[in-house]
Order: structure tokens, then C-alpha cells, then sequence
């Protein structure tokens, strides 16, 4: 039972770093209707660019203290925007040119787009693993047998606050009606004075600055990263964001925590090597039966 | 016996892909051309599948992987069973089929972009599978030491260079039938679905079991092509079918033209041509280059880079610059390129449909 509770922490704590990467998709995807095969590598990338501000901060160990909370917000922030503006030049250089070509073409040009991310942190890192410092003190809290680290408690707080800042902004703002009016009908929208291109690079803006903010939390989470990581990390997400039902905020979030908890569990009571092949299997079935997912509503056939 | 252009084209380009080996006449050239050869093989089947019916399949490699173990297992010490090889060439090549159709027959429904992604799940879940059940596929080690082709009592040996005949023939074959599909009633099917699946249906085309058939026949290509080169390489293990093959395969096709047969054959060719020569050479060139500088920061550089580390870098410029400026490939296929333009709304892109539609006049 403790082990079952123990691994229901630490899967909460990874879907809450899948469930950030799982909005970008949902976003991205809700939007211009594209898997954005790159986000994977957006999500990598904001650990390198996390890892690249915390040497510019000299901060290369433990801090503690007001300061913490200032490092931790100045490298989010640092983070968040970097990637931002990754995702923004992507679609701009990538994307909208092909907005109207034939559906294949874009996705061919996002698999592009994921190859050149990775290799040019190839680059930029190296093939090995790089070592992200130990930012946060070692705090345990206790329950029983069970301890909850005090990263688990930031990767979860973090998902649940912009989870609900983009709910708001979404579902409240100007520019977040603009968002949904795109999504709905890009003509449509354009009639009504909404500048489709600008409204769409919001998108991705917001959508990869979310992965540069979960970049951020896997680095203190995992404590390394490679150039390669996202490209799991984004199946997952995609399949967190298939799960919970494309185009739906709340369902990436929902679809997030549940591949988290699926990946845990099978580590624990069926082996690590099986992890990835069930939340594949996962995905492969979620489209057969339900291609709609958990809180999405069934997609009209477009034509 | 007169012969149509195309046919004697073909039959040229034949010849001289068996006069290539004795022109360089060195081992390593010989066995490039082997694997080559498999390249192409497996780009002629991608392009049934994505050229022809239109159907992106991210997980291309899952199926070489499947026809290179069904080798393996039924031809090597593994098991201690010793097929003849000529029986499991087409063993391997319908056990890729049936998975194929395995895979394709719940997943058809979806729409493109979902089935890009089922198909990439798959090809994750092949090779981890592969991995994990150690037992049956030896693990990370693979199956070694498999049995070599025997040709009318002449066992292949270690020469790369009837490997390199035996994946000749295949593309031969592989040549024949899919030109053969491609003007045939199945493969006029495939083309509708690809242009407009709806309309496709309303004419009357069953869209699952055509779609199946093409995943079928894609599939059973890479079968054959894994089984030859799993003999070529008396060996298999799970790192040789990774989502980076699948993609490699995907940028031939890209690169030489979707939907078209030479275009593929020349798309592949080209690639590991790039892969195997042209990156290595490349990396000389620069490396003897910073060497011929004085030394200082821009030559030390120079002679750290290394291009051969670079390829997927390069795969990835080409897919995005292609999508973008040549979508149809360097040698397109007439109806890809306007399908691939009909939907842009620049002046370039009227004007090839023009010529397009000129041509259909004459």
C-alpha cells in the first residue's frame, strides 16, 4: 500500500511535467489542426535554456531562502520566454507557409523541424547526458512510509497555477476568445476582424513557453537531461494530450496526470522496460476506440 | 521486341546497376551498393503506402524490423531451426504483410495526422518488444550468426557481392510490381483516396480494404528487404530499427519525389550515397581544410566538425526545405505535384497547374 501511494506521488509529479507539455500539443493542435512534432524538443530545449541562465546566475548548487524563490522565477520566466520565441520562429520559418498545403506536408516539415531541434543540441550539449545542479533543499515531508519531495510539490503546484492562468486567459481575455474563435472557424474568425496569423503565433507562443517552464521543472526534477529526451517526453505528452481529448485544456491536464501515474506504476509492478511500450499501447488504443478522448467531444469529419 | 521508353529506361538502368560493382571493384563499394539496395527496396515500399495510397506511415521501419527477425529466428542457432532461406523470403515478407494489415485494419479509420502518430507508436512498440522479450530475440544482442543464403548449392559466404545480385532482383521485382499496382484498378483506387477519400468512397472504392491492401503490400516490401539484409548482415538486434530509420526512409521519398518509382529509387540512392560517402569525404575536406589555415579559433573548429554526426540534421533540413520550396520531390510524379499545389494559392503554383492541365490537353 505504501508503495502504491509512494509511486501515486511520483506519477502525479511526472504527469504534472507531461500535462505541461501535453497543453502546447492540445493548443497547437486545437488551432491549425497540426501535431507539432517539434514541442517535444521545445520541452528539451527549456532545460538546456534553464541550464544556460543558471551558469549565467552562477547558481550551480543548493540555494535557499528569499533568493530560491527569486533564482527559481527569474530561470522559469528566462526559460518560458526563450521558448516562446523558439516556437513563434518555428511556426513562422516552418509552419505558415504551408498552413493551407495538403496535411501531410506540414506534419513532414514538423518531423524536420524535431531532427533539426535535436541536432543542434547535439550540438550545443553534446551526446551525453547533461547535469542540471540540485536547486531545491533536500525537504522531505512524511506521510507514514510515504515522503513527498519538495520538487514533486513544485513540478505539481507549477502545472496546476499556469493550468489555471491559461484556463483564465482562454476562457476570459480578448485575446484568448480570439484563440477559440480561430480554432473554431478561421475564416469565419478573420471576418470578424481577428488577425489569424498573429492569434496563431500566440499560440505557439504560449504553448512553448509551457514546455520551456516544464524544461525547467524535469531539469530539477530529473537532475540531467539530453538531447534526445524530448522526443519520448513528446509521444507522452501527445498521448496525455490524445487521452484527455485534443483541443481541450482540461483534458491535457486530466490526460497528463494519468499517463504519469500509468508510466510509475508500470516501472513498479511490471518493469521499467515495459513503461514505454504501454503508454504506446495506450495511445494506439485511445485512437482506435476513443479518438475523441476522455473529455473531448467527438470532432466533426471536416471535409 | 520493341520496348515503351519507360521500359527501356528501365532495363538500361538495370544494367548498369550490375555493371556498377566490377567498375569500382572494391569491397566496400560493393557492400554501399547492398545497402543501398535495401534503402531502395524499403523506399519503393514506403511509397505505396505514403506515395501512392497517401497514408503516412511513421513506424515504416517496424515492419523491416518484423521481416528481419522472422529470418532470424527461423534461420540461426536462436532456435536451432534452419529454413531454407528462398521459403523464408517470402515467410518473412507475408509475416510483415499480415502485421500490417494487423495494424492497419483497427487504425484506418483514423484520420492522416492520428494515423501518422498510431503508426510511430508502433514502430516504438516493434523494437522495445524486440528488445525486451530476451528470451525469444536475444535482447539488446539480437540473433547472430544466421544462416547464409544458399543458391543452387552455392552458399553466398561472406562476399557481399551476391547479396548485392539477390537485393537487385528484389528491386527488380519490387519495380515490376509496384508499376504494375500503380496502373492498375487497385492502384487507381489508392490515387483516388489519396486526392479526396471522401469522393473516393461515393465512386464506390471500398476505402478499408484498399487503404489495407496498400499497408499490406508496403509492408510485405520490407519484409523482403529485411530479410536480405538481415542475411547480408548475418545478424539483428533492436537498434537498427528505430524511429530514425523510419525517418530516413520517409526523406528518400521526400527528397526524390512521392508517388514516383524513379523518383524514390533516385531519393534513396542519393541519401545513402550522402549518409555513406559524402559526409565522411565532406569532414575530410573541412578537416584538411582547417589544416591548411593558420591555427586559431576558426580553424580549430573546422577541424572539430564532423559531419557524419550532422546526418539527421541534414535529414531534417531536407524534409522542412523540401515541404516547403520542392513538396513534389526532385523528380515529381505529374499528379503529386498537383495535388501538392493545387491547394496554394500562389501564382507559381497556378502556373504549374496550367502546364499540368495543357499537358492533359495534348
Amino acid at each position: 500500500m505504501e508503495l502504491f501511494l509512494q509511486q501515486l506521488i511520483n506519477g502525479l509529479s511526472l504527469g504534472g511535467i507531461y500535462a505541461l507539455i501535453a497543453l502546447g500539443y492540445t493548443m497547437v493542435y486545437g488551432i491549425i489542426e497540426l501535431i507539432n512534432f517539434a514541442h517535444g524538443d521545445v520541452y528539451t530545449l527549456g532545460t538546456f535554456f534553464s541550464l544556460a541562465i543558471l551558469t549565467l546566475l552562477g547558481v550551480s548548487g543548493v540555494v535557499t531562502g528569499p533568493a530560491l524563490i527569486a533564482i527559481v522565477l527569474v530561470t522559469i520566466v528566462g526559460a518560458m520566454i526563450l521558448c516562446g520565441l523558439t516556437g513563434v520562429i518555428i511556426e513562422r520559418l516552418a509552419y505558415r507557409r504551408l498552413r493551407n498545403a495538403p496535411k501531410l506536408a506540414p506534419l513532414i516539415t514538423a518531423i524536420g523541424m524535431s531532427f533539426i531541434l535535436e541536432n543542434l543540441m547535439l550540438y550545443w550539449k553534446g551526446p551525453s547526458p547533461v547535469p542540471f545542479p540540485d536547486l531545491l533543499p533536500k525537504v522531505q515531508f512524511g506521510v507514514g512510509a510515504v515522503t513527498i519531495q519538495a520538487k514533486q510539490v513544485m513540478v505539481i503546484l507549477l502545472a496546476v497555477v499556469l493550468m489555471i492562468v491559461l484556463q483564465n486567459f482562454v476562457q476570459n481575455t480578448r485575446l484568448g476568445k480570439a484563440m477559440r474563435a480561430t480554432a473554431q472557424d478561421k475564416d469565419a474568425a478573420q471576418l470578424m476582424g481577428i488577425d489569424i496569423n498573429t492569434t496563431i503565433a500566440l499560440t505557439f507562443l504560449i504553448g512553448s513557453a509551457l514546455a520551456g517552464a516544464a524544461g525547467f521543472v524535469s531539469g530539477v526534477y530529473y537532475g540531467s537531461t539530453w538531447f534526445f529526451n524530448g522526443f519520448a517526453a513528446g509521444l507522452k505528452a501527445f498521448t496525455a494530450a490524445v487521452l484527455g481529448g485534443i483541443g481541450n485544456l482540461a483534458g491535457a491536464m486530466l490526460g497528463g496526470f494519468l499517463i504519469g501515474l500509468i508510466e510509475a506504476m508500470t516501472t513498479q509492478f511490471i518493469g521499467d522496460q515495459w513503461a514505454n511500450v504501454l503508454v504506446f499501447s495506450i495511445l494506439v488504443l485511445v485512437l482506435i476506440f476513443r479518438p475523441s478522448g476522455l473529455l473531448g467531444e467527438a470532432l466533426p469529419n471536416k471535409v | 521486341m520493341t520496348l515503351t521508353p519507360g521500359a527501356r529506361n528501365a532495363a538500361f538502368a538495370f544494367a548498369v546497376a550490375i555493371a556498377l560493382p566490377f567498375i569500382g571493384h572494391n569491397g566496400a563499394f560493393t557492400n554501399f551498393l547492398a545497402d543501398a539496395g535495401a534503402f531502395v527496396l524499403l523506399a519503393l515500399g514506403l511509397n505505396i503506402v505514403v506515395g501512392f495510397a497517401g497514408l503516412l506511415d511513421l513506424g515504416y521501419a517496424a515492419f523491416f524490423a518484423i521481416g528481419s527477425y522472422a529470418f532470424a529466428m527461423l534461420a540461426s542457432p536462436q532456435f536451432g531451426i534452419h529454413l531454407p532461406f528462398w521459403v523464408l523470403l517470402f515467410v518473412a515478407s507475408g509475416i510483415a504483410a499480415v502485421f500490417g494489415i494487423l495494424l492497419g485494419a483497427p487504425t484506418l479509420r483514423l484520420r492522416g495526422d492520428y494515423l501518422a502518430i498510431v503508426t510511430l507508436g508502433f514502430g516504438e512498440i516493434v523494437p522495445q518488444t524486440f528488445l525486451n522479450l530476451s528470451q525469444f530475440t536475444g535482447g539488446p544482442n539480437g540473433i547472430g550468426s544466421l544462416d547464409q543464403p544458399v543458391f543452387f548449392g552455392l552458399r553466398f559466404g561472406f562476399d557481399v557481392l551476391p547479396y548485392y545480385f539477390l537485393i537487385l532482383a528484389l528491386i527488380a521485382l519490387a519495380v515490376w510490381v509496384a508499376n504494375n499496382l500503380r496502373q492498375s484498378r487497385l492502384g487507381r483506387a489508392w490515387m483516388a483516396i489519396r486526392e479526396d477519400e471522401l469522393a473516393a468512397a461515393h465512386m464506390g472504392i471500398n476505402t478499408t480494404t484498399t487503404k489495407l491492401a496498400a499497408f499490406a503490400m508496403g509492408a510485405s516490401f520490407s519484409g523482403l528487404a529485411g530479410c536480405a539484409y538481415a542475411s547480408k548482415l548475418q545478424l539483428v538486434s533492436p537498434d537498427q530499427f528505430g524511429f530514425n530509420v523510419s525517418v530516413f526512409i520517409l526523406a528518400m521519398l521526400v527528397l526524390g519525389g512521392m508517388g514516383n518509382i524513379p523518383g524514390v529509387i533516385l531519393g534513396s540512392v542519393l541519401l545513402s550515397a550522402l549518409d555513406r560517402f559524402l559526409l565522411p569525404q565532406g569532414t575530410n575536406l573541412l578537416h584538411g581544410f582547417a589544416h591548411a589555415l593558420p591555427s586559431g579559433a576558426f580553424s580549430n573548429a573546422l577541424g572539430r566538425v564532423d559531419l557524419t554526426n550532422s546526418r539527421f540534421l541534414i535529414y531534417g533540413v531536407i524534409l522542412v526545405l523540401m515541404m516547403l520550396f520542392r513538396p513534389e520531390g526532385l523528380i515529381p510524379s505529374g499528379q503529386r505535384k498537383a495535388e501538392l499545389h493545387s491547394a496554394d494559392l500562389d501564382a507559381r503554383a497556378a502556373a504549374a497547374e496550367g502546364e499540368l492541365y495543357s499537358e492533359a490537353i495534348r
